[in-house]
Parts: structure tokens; sequence; C-alpha cells
């Protein structure tokens, strides 16, 4: 038989994280299980400002190395494993992952999103390839290149100044005429030369051979395109992606109620399933923050815990 | 796994014989830190079969460019110094990479 954890958490992000140091503490077995890097989204941001308590020069991966010492501490487990499939009713519930199958009490689900793509013709082909959604990953490659980043919220202004770091020109494609972004980040860009704007628009289509070489643009307003080709010397362009999230439920869906792919929760982070609970990203929620997935994180195992001593 | 550097790459790679995979990583990219246990584990495996190597491209920009390598991480599958197929950013993971492997050995 093998082992039944009290919680079984899925997704190492901050909420996950969150989650595993509250029940560790509080005495669960706890088990954290991620499939792709620990740390989740926010691994990819060079630069934290506004999380409370960050150090000066923070960092996405600085940020989660202290978070994952500190649950290791602990002793929450962690396992990298993707879930493929979930049986949430009944008092044991189980989670089939690729390499094995895990056990518990009770099931917090911390799994985060993804970026939203463009969706526009060629987008698929370049990725890797001129297309990105993480800058910190490939914007050395564009050193001295240029590059346009697609969106107007915190992530692609914030994004937008990272890539002036390489890029000699930076210009952010934002589907309306005023920026979604904080002030402050505002402010930022629009002070640093070399960034520019391109309002109205947006990405209909991504060519070229081999790498990325040219793109249509289209003003949502007159519905004129034009073609954008990479300067001749450079040969490309990058294209950073941060138009938005969406949530990784795919494998919970029609197991737990959602909305729009985001897990529906009370204040106590409970779904609809008795012993199933929420936190982070994937909650349907008013604000995707750091801040407050570790929130979350730490309210779902404070209700997981009593959950199970309910169950007694 | 091989340390490569932009002066080394052609004659391993590109003038390389058999089949041999490159892991393409750079400073900063998160993602590529996480993967690269995971390649190394597949290394001490398949090692004797195939030729795995490594490319920080922070430091051979224009050498990933030329195997139109822009997107991190990559892991790429060459015989006889030609490319075969490649595995970029959320499509690498091990599994993946392992079956990928198993058809080259």
């Amino acid at each position: 038989m093998s082992k039944i954890y009290d919680v079984v958490v899925i997704g190492a992000g901050p909420a996950g994280f969150s989650a595993g140091l509250y029940a560790g503490r509080a005495g669960m077995s706890a088990l954290i299980i991620e499939k792709a890097k620990y740390g989740g989204q926010i691994v990819q941001t060079a630069e934290i400002e506004n999380y409370p308590g960050s150090l000066e020069e923070e960092s996405g991966p600085t940020l989660i190395d202290r978070m994952s010492s500190q649950v290791a501490k602990f002793g929450a487990e962690k396992e990298l494993d993707t879930v493929e499939d979930v049986e949430l009713n009944g008092d044991i519930k189980i989670i089939k992952c690729q390499k094995d199958t895990y056990r518990a009490k009770s099931v917090i689900i911390a799994a985060g999103a993804r970026p939203v793509p463009v969706g526009c013709q060629g987008e698929r082909e370049f990725v890797g390839k001129g297309v990105s959604y993480c800058a910190t990953c490939d914007g050395a490659f564009f050193e001295d290149f240029e590059v346009f980043v697609v969106g107007g919220g915190d992530a692609a202004v914030e994004e937008a100044i990272y890539l002036t770091k390489f890029a000699r020109k930076v210009t952010v494609i934002h589907r309306r005429d005023q920026l979604r972004a904080a002030k402050s980040i505002q402010e930022k860009a629009f002070a640093n030369d070399r960034i520019e704007f391109m309002w109205d628009s947006v990405v209909k289509e991504l060519k070229g051979d081999g790498l990325l070489e040219s793109m249509v643009v289209e003003n949502v307003k007159t519905k004129v395109q034009r073609e954008i080709v990479a300067d001749e010397e450079d040969g490309t362009f990058g294209v950073f992606v941060f138009i938005g999230l969406k949530p990784q439920s795919e494998v919970f869906c029609g197991k737990i109620e959602m909305e729009n792919g985001y897990i529906k929760t009370d204040e106590n982070m409970r779904t609809n399933v008795p012993g199933v609970f929420a936190a982070g990203d994937i909650r349907d929620k008013a604000l995707r923050q750091v801040v407050t997935a570790v929130a979350d994180g730490a309210i779902a195992a404070a209700c997981a815990d009593k959950y199970i001593e309910e169950q007694k | 796994m091989i340390i490569l550097d932009k002066t080394t790459f052609e004659g391993e790679v590109l003038k390389g014989e058999g089949a041999i995979l490159v892991d393409f990583f750079g400073n900063g990219c998160v993602p590529c830190e996480a993967l690269m246990p995971q390649v190394e584990a597949l290394a001490e495996r398949y090692g004797d079969k195939i030729k795995f190597c490594k490319l920080n491209t922070t430091k051979a920009r224009r050498v990933a460019i030329g195997q139109k390598v822009m997107g991190l991480p990559a892991i790429v599958m060459y015989k006889d110094g030609e490319k075969q197929e490649e595995l970029i950013k959320e499509d690498a993971t091990a599994q993946a990479i392992e079956e990928m492997i198993k058809i080259y050995i």
C-alpha cells in the first residue's frame, strides 16, 4: 500500500510552496508535485519590486530560492512529475501522474497559469526562432537587434524595459491606445529612450525562413495592415508576447467547479469538492500576484488541516 | 557531457559523426537550469550510444543563431553534422527528450 499523504499540493509555484510550508509546519505529511520547474511563472522574472519584503534587486529566482529552502526545512516533500488524471471524490484522493500515482486525504490545486499566445498564423512555427514568452530566457539573443513586445499590461511593459538591456530598440505593440500597466511602470517606459509604442495594433501574421523575418500588423481602428520586415543587417527580430495568462486546469475539467477554466473557491480556498482546495493563479480571483498566491497557499493548507481533523 | 564553446562547436558537432545531442542553454534561463540535471541523467544512461554536449549560448550567440536557435531551452539532435530534430521550450521535457534519443540509438 503506497503512502497516503495528508495533503498533496499540485504545482510548486509560490502558492504551492506556501501551502507546503504551512502544511509542513502544521505537522502534516505533504507532497508538492511539479511538472516542469520549481518556482512556477515567477522564476522568469528578472526583477521583483512589489512583493512586500522583497530585497533590493530581487528576482524571481532569488525569491523562489529562499522559499524553496524554507519549505524544505519544514518537511514537505517535492517530486517532479506530471499529473495526468485525478480522482477527487471520496476520502482518499488519487493523483495519477506520469511516473507514479499518489494518494492523499486532501488536495491543494496550485497549478497556476501559462502564457496566452497571440494566436496568429506562424506563431507556433517561430517559437524559439524569434517568438518568445520569456524575456529572461531569450532576451540575450537579441542584443543590438530590434524586438517587439506584444501587450499593454504590467508584464508587457516591465519586460519591454528589461529588454532594453539587450535590444537597440523595443517597440510595444498594444491593441488599445493606452497601457493597462501600473502608472509607475508606464512612466519608466515612457522615459526610456529605446522604447517606442505602436498603438491600436495587433499582430496578424509572422513569417520567415527558419528564423522570424517579417510580420504583418493591423490597426484595429482603421483595419489597415502593414508589413514589418527585419533590418537587412540583422536578418531577424524578436517578438515577445505578454498578453495574459490561461489557467492550467485542463486535467480538472468536469471534476471541479470552474469559470473560464479558473477554479472557483470560497474565501477559505475550498472548492465544491470536499477536501479539495485551490490556491494561486489558477483560482477565479481579482489579483494574480505572488503575494496573493502565497496567501492562498497558507489559507488552503490551514483549511486542509482543519478538514482532515474533522474527518477523524 | 561535453562542454562546447563557440570555437569547438563546429569541430565537435557539425564535423562530428553519428548521433549528437546538444543542450543549448544560457545565463539567466531558469527553465534551462531546471532541465539540465534531467539531460545529464539521460547522458549517464545513453552516453555510450550518443554523444551528449552542451553549449552556453550567452557566450556563443552567433553560433546559436547560426543553428536557428533563438529560444531556450533547445535540445537539438544532430546526425553526422546535420540537424535532425529539436525540442524547444515547453516541448523539451525529459520524457520527450528520451523518446527522441531512442530514435537515434
